[in-house]
């Protein structure tokens, strides 16, 4: 018998055993203890990143003082000596590592070079507009390529296979940033069928801010028009970033598809005469989920990298487009804010990622 | 019985020949195509009409027989410059899988081998670095070190090591403890023969596959620098800073659109190769083929 699994007639329902509780308790600790290793080793990533970003800073050849003071109080020795001293640029490289640690604890990033504003405050204005993006690829990219990636299990090697095949390896081997042009070309400067870049129309206010996300505030405050007008800014940069993931996903369903389709409890559920439909959704889909959500975690991750190329075409005013400011503008407070703030999310994914295993596939749990 | 067998065997075989990875259309294909592309980068000189950095012609000329791919806005020859653009990516993309392999296979190998603290030290290593996203941490490296082609390659080179690590961590694990590592062992071989010697055969193929497969992505990522201006700079002729040279221009299609295709057709044949070298190596998906 399953642990935690009551067998019916033995345990009166609504009044589980001792046997049961205790598994469910053993359960519930394993969870808790699993999840707790899972956030301590994220947490020491995400220490490790803030070293990467650190050492990064100091790999420039060009002069902080130089680059944050600007050119009339650089040639004043006590102006330099004073920004020094306030930076903690005179000490050891440790002790300006805690310096900056602390500063990170604090909530500050510095301040942009190109903005002079706090990149905390450039951040959090940008982030909303990426995730929206990148949300909305990785929806359409999960439901393409889980039903094509079916679809070419099952039609395994004949011609919707073949042609799922190379329409996949297309997809993962398109540069980003060159369909995004084309596309930018065909579908608005030719066929004028969307907007030509931006989230929203030039003039037109956004809704009330809740989430950041356009779409959702939009919608919550009964905006439908102005919910029509985002969603017509976002379906070209969203599809064109999802060319990608569809490739990756569509490939990835159709390897798990087909392993799980060779077991014996698919052969069973057929000879039992279940609907082909059914035995796909019940029986061959959910144990391939698992390999299919890790996939998608990582696809998420290629995600916000092709935000900056893709962001950069459609003047989508996310942390792609300020990254790559930053990195032409060598600003680097800025850069290493969002190298920071992505790799934490990427991390958070990760997490996030294998706890969703625990939840479909029951044996990993305990593992 | 026996016939069952025998038939068995037949069908083995002849499944075995089908599958061959030389032997499917898509395999051939991507290999006919890169060594064009090989060919196309060795004798781009003479192959190419014009002088690829010569601005010699009238701006903004359409495809048409006198510039097959039109010129751009300098007026240079699109076609020669995306001849001579395969001369960039073509040997920079195989330099940095290597590198990348070289460096990521050694680590990931004396990790795998001597396990404890230089395992531990070298796999959080590799976690740190795949906590980053590939290009936001190029990007990052290239912008310290100073945007030029050299330190593109370099960047890319860092964030693509961890995978070749990690890879070979994992067979080295799996083949330490088989026999011929522990009788080569008891026969007194140091740690490093046993891995150059003993081991490296076995890993050989799946890191190679890999390599393969990971040639297209390096190209991909190298020319995304580049198209960001994080690579090659003005005036040489590298495909994604063509494709971003076109972008300021977007309504003349062809300045960005042959340097695209260029990309999209070496990066797809190196992974109908890749893909198909995986199908045939990769047991899971094997097995799968089999049932």
């Amino acid at each position: 018998m399953t642990p935690g699994v009551a067998e019916p007639g033995i345990v009166p329902a609504g009044d589980p055993g001792p046997a049961e509780v205790t598994a469910d308790r053993g359960r519930h600790a394993d969870l808790v203890r699993f999840l707790g290793r899972r956030v301590g080793i994220g947490a020491i990533l995400v220490v490790g990143t803030t070293l990467v970003a650190f050492l990064l800073t100091q790999l420039v050849p060009g002069d902080p003082a130089a680059a944050n003071l600007g050119q009339r109080a650089i040639s004043d020795p006590a102006a330099v000596q004073a920004f020094r001293q306030q930076n903690g640029l005179d000490k050891p490289l440790p002790v300006q590592y805690a310096i900056y640690l602390g500063h990170l604890l604090r909530g500050n990033l510095g301040t942009s070079q190109q903005s002079h504003r706090p990149v905390s405050t450039d951040l959090s204005e940008y982030v909303p507009a990426t995730v929206e993006l990148a949300l909305f690829a990785i929806v359409i990219s999960l439901l393409l390529g889980v039903v094509f990636g079916v679809l070419a299990a099952v039609t395994r090697d004949r011609w919707p296979d073949q042609v799922l095949r190379v329409v996949s390896l297309a997809g993962v081997s398109m540069p980003t940033f060159w369909i995004a042009l084309v596309a930018f070309y065909v579908v608005f400067f030719k066929l004028g069928w969307v907007p030509g870049g931006g989230r929203l129309e030039p003039g037109q206010a956004p809704p009330g801010h809740i989430t950041g996300l356009y779409t959702v505030d939009a919608a919550l405050h009964g905006q439908w028009d102005l919910l029509g007008s985002v969603l017509q800014h976002l379906v070209l940069p969203g599809l064109v970033l999802a060319v990608y993931t569809i490739g990756m996903l569509l490939r990835f369903t159709r390897a798990s598809v087909l392993e799980v389709l060779g077991n014996d409890y698919v052969r069973a559920a057929r000879a039992k005469g279940l609907p082909e439909w059914l035995v796909i959704r019940r029986h061959v889909l959910r144990p391939a989920l698992v390999g299919i959500i890790t996939v998608a975690g990582v696809a998420f991750g290629s995600l916000l990298s092709g935000t900056v190329l893709v962001e950069n075409i459609y003047s989508w005013p996310g942390i792609g487009q300020y990254a790559f400011r930053s990195a032409t503008n060598l600003d680097l407070p800025a850069i290493m804010g969002v190298s920071l703030v992505v790799a934490i999310v990427y991390i958070a994914l990760n997490i996030a990622v294998d706890v969703l295993y625990g939840v479909i596939d029951p044996r990993i749990r305990l593992s | 019985m026996t016939a069952v067998l025998a038939d068995r065997a037949a069908r083995r075989a002849e499944r075995s020949a089908a599958r061959s990875p030389w032997r499917q259309p898509l395999a051939v294909i991507g290999l006919a195509v890169v060594l064009a592309w090989l060919v196309v980068a060795i004798f781009a000189p003479l192959l190419a009409p014009q002088d690829p950095i010569a601005q010699q012609n009238p701006l903004f000329v359409h495809p048409g027989a006198q510039h097959w791919f039109g010129t751009d806005e300098l007026g240079r020859d699109v076609l020669s410059r995306v001849l001579y653009g395969a001369r960039i990516s073509m040997p920079l993309a195989a330099l940095l899988v290597t590198a990348s392999m070289i460096i990521g296979g050694v680590l990931g190998g004396i990790a795998g081998l001597l396990g404890g603290k230089v395992d531990a030290i070298v796999m959080r290593l590799a976690d740190l670095v795949f906590a980053f996203p590939g290009i936001i941490l190029a990007m990052a490296v290239t912008a310290a070190l100073g945007p030029q082609l050299r330190n593109a390659v370099i960047a890319v080179v860092v964030v693509s090591w961890p995978a070749y690590a990690r890879l070979v961590r994992g067979l080295v694990l799996s083949a330490r403890t088989s026999h011929y590592v522990l009788s080569s062992r008891l026969l007194g071989a140091s740690s490093l023969r046993t891995l150059f010697v003993d081991i490296r055969p076995n890993v050989a193929g799946p890191v190679l596959v890999m390599a393969a497969l990971d040639m297209g992505n390096a190209i991909l990522l190298l020319s995304g620098l580049s198209f960001l201006g994080l690579g090659a700079q003005p005036p040489t002729a590298e495909w994604g800073a063509m494709v971003a040279a076109g972008a300021v221009n977007f309504d003349k299609w062809w300045i960005s659109l042959f340097p695209g295709l260029a990309i999209l057709t070496v990066v797809l044949a190196f992974n109908f190769v890749g893909d198909t070298l995986r199908d045939a190596l990769d047991p899971r998906t094997a097995r799968a083929i089999r049932t």
